[in-house]
């Protein structure tokens, strides 16, 4: 397998809702391996690029996949209510039957790291889903996109709803998903400085495509201005990228 | 006549644990309701099989398959939020059903009568249960799925309309099964009560189903009896010994 070959190139896409137009004209390419972040503001319509690429949505325009693409999809958030009788076990038991494997993946996003999750594994697989807080959610939700072993990810706001050390747990954890071999992740957010950190490219997104590139070259004033007004300082760590 | 009873028994069960099974499901999806209006539209179909000498089972059936076409259309194709179509559709059905209705079965048709099962309706129903049974555990991972989030069953490529469309039609042929046993304005109540009297208790999903279908059966059960040794209509003791047991089951989840 070509190491830098593209996984995923989009041309001109454009998507419209009842005659809105929320995405128009955005062009941009993953390449294998890459981490890309789309970053912009509310209503800016990236979960609606999310589900174009996803093909949830009709939309104008070229979305090409690799034909070897297995596509990984992390939801924001569930429909679920505290009172769902559903649990982690059963939830993840809908792509996977062998409970060695739910293990494994569970072990994956950090269930088991220490002697406290060793207890906690048993009644994380035995809780009920709307019983979770949001940052173990969004870990089983990982592990139920990981248990088919796709090699893109797709992460849709991966923090939202999550405490500050549990934000901090999810991204060393996609910094560790990183690391793995043949695997794509995009993933949206509103974090400049998580983008700087973990992204090799980032694409700016208001209905139109600001600017695509390395966050060193596209994060920059003039964009933020363009993205969310002048008031947006920059910060001095949105300079400090640094690979992994 | 003891064999009689015990048949009966066998076929309430049967009825009370697939349409507690299905509604289930029906709960999480939050369309509760949908079971209930539902069972009306049985009523003219009832009707109709009457006047020509069929099956009033069959006449259901074929009258709810249709409705079930036709929530499911207006609910993928249409703006409109389907549940304010879905009152005004039933009502009318109702209302014609009871127009149609030979005035001798109405009270029949609207609230059961056991004692008109035949042993080919028993058959009917065993045989019609055991494939609900099937069918929804063969389907239940991806209704699941699309319970919990849509745009991730829709990114694994499950057809969530096609799966929705399945569902109400395994929904209508419990209606159907349960007419005779229950009448029309009942058998709707057979759906949901077992399952939310489960939700009460159930700790998880699997708990939940085998709750749903256990508390069916038992309902249907107990109501025969108690409809036979008190000499009432079976439709209500049914209903009402499950809504029984839903009280019980409420009081002991608030402890």
């Amino acid at each position: 397998m070509e190491k830098k070959a593209e996984i995923l190139s989009v041309l001109d896409l454009s998507v419209e809702f009842d005659g809105h137009r929320i995405l128009k004209n955005i062009s941009f390419s993953v390449k294998r391996d890459d981490t890309l972040a789309i970053i912009g503001p509310n209503g800016a319509g990236k979960s609606v690029l999310f589900r174009a690429l996803l093909g949830l949505i009709p939309y104008a325009g070229k979305i090409e996949w690799a034909p070897d693409a297995k596509i990984g999809y992390v939801p924001q958030k569930l429909a679920v209510g505290k009172d769902l009788p559903l649990t982690v076990c059963e939830f993840l038991g809908f792509k996977e039957k062998e409970k060695v494997k739910i293990n494994e993946v569970m072990r994956s996003v950090g269930f088991l790291e220490n002697a406290e999750h060793i207890h906690n594994d048993k009644r994380v697989l035995d809780t009920r889903l709307g019983d979770l807080s949001g940052g173990e959610l969004q870990r089983v939700l990982i592990a139920y996109a990981l248990l088919d072993e796709p090699n893109i990810l797709l992460f849709d706001e991966p923090t939202a709803g999550v405490d500050v050390t549990g934000e901090e747990t999810i991204y060393e954890l996609i910094h560790k998903l990183q690391a793995k071999e043949d695997l794509t992740i995009i993933f949206i957010s509103h974090e400049l400085q998580v983008v700087n950190h973990y992204a090799n490219n980032v694409l700016c997104l208001n209905k139109e495509n600001i600017s695509f590139g390395p966050p060193m070259k596209v994060v920059n004033k003039e964009t933020l201005a363009k993205l969310y007004g002048e008031e947006v300082q920059l910060h001095e760590h949105i300079e400090g990228h640094h690979d992994h | 006549m003891i064999t009689n009873l015990l048949f009966l028994l066998l076929v309430g069960a049967f009825v009370g644990a697939a349409s507690g099974y299905l509604g289930s499901f029906m709960v999480l999806k939050r369309m509760s309701l949908v079971g209930d209006a539902l069972s009306h539209v049985a009523l003219p179909g009832i009707a109709v099989a009457l006047t020509f000498g069929i099956n009033p089972m069959l006449g259901a059936l074929l009258a709810l398959s249709l409705a079930t076409f036709g929530i499911w259309y207006l609910g993928e194709h249409s703006e409109v939020y389907p549940e304010a179509l879905v009152g005004v559709f039933f009502t009318a059905s109702l209302s014609i059903g009871l127009l149609l209705t030979p005035e001798p079965e109405l009270l029949e048709a609207l609230f059961g009568d056991i004692d008109k099962v035949t042993t080919l309706d028993g058959l009917m129903v065993i045989v019609g249960a055991l494939l609900i049974f099937v069918i929804t555990k063969f389907i239940s991972k991806k209704l699941l799925l699309g319970v919990v989030s849509e745009d991730l069953a829709k990114s694994q490529k499950i057809s969530i309309k096609k799966i929705n469309l399945i569902y109400l039609l395994l929904v209508s042929l419990v209606v159907a099964l349960g007419v005779k046993f229950l009448g029309t304005l009942l058998t709707g109540a057979m759906v949901i009560i077992p399952a939310v009297t489960a939700k009460n208790l159930a700790k998880n999903i699997k708990g939940f189903h085998i709750g749903s279908s256990v508390f069916g059966a038992i309902s249907a059960i107990a109501g025969i009896l108690i409809a036979r040794f008190y000499d009432i209509s079976s439709g209500p003791a049914v209903v009402l010994t499950a809504v029984g047991i839903f009280v019980v089951s409420y009081i002991i989840r608030r402890k």
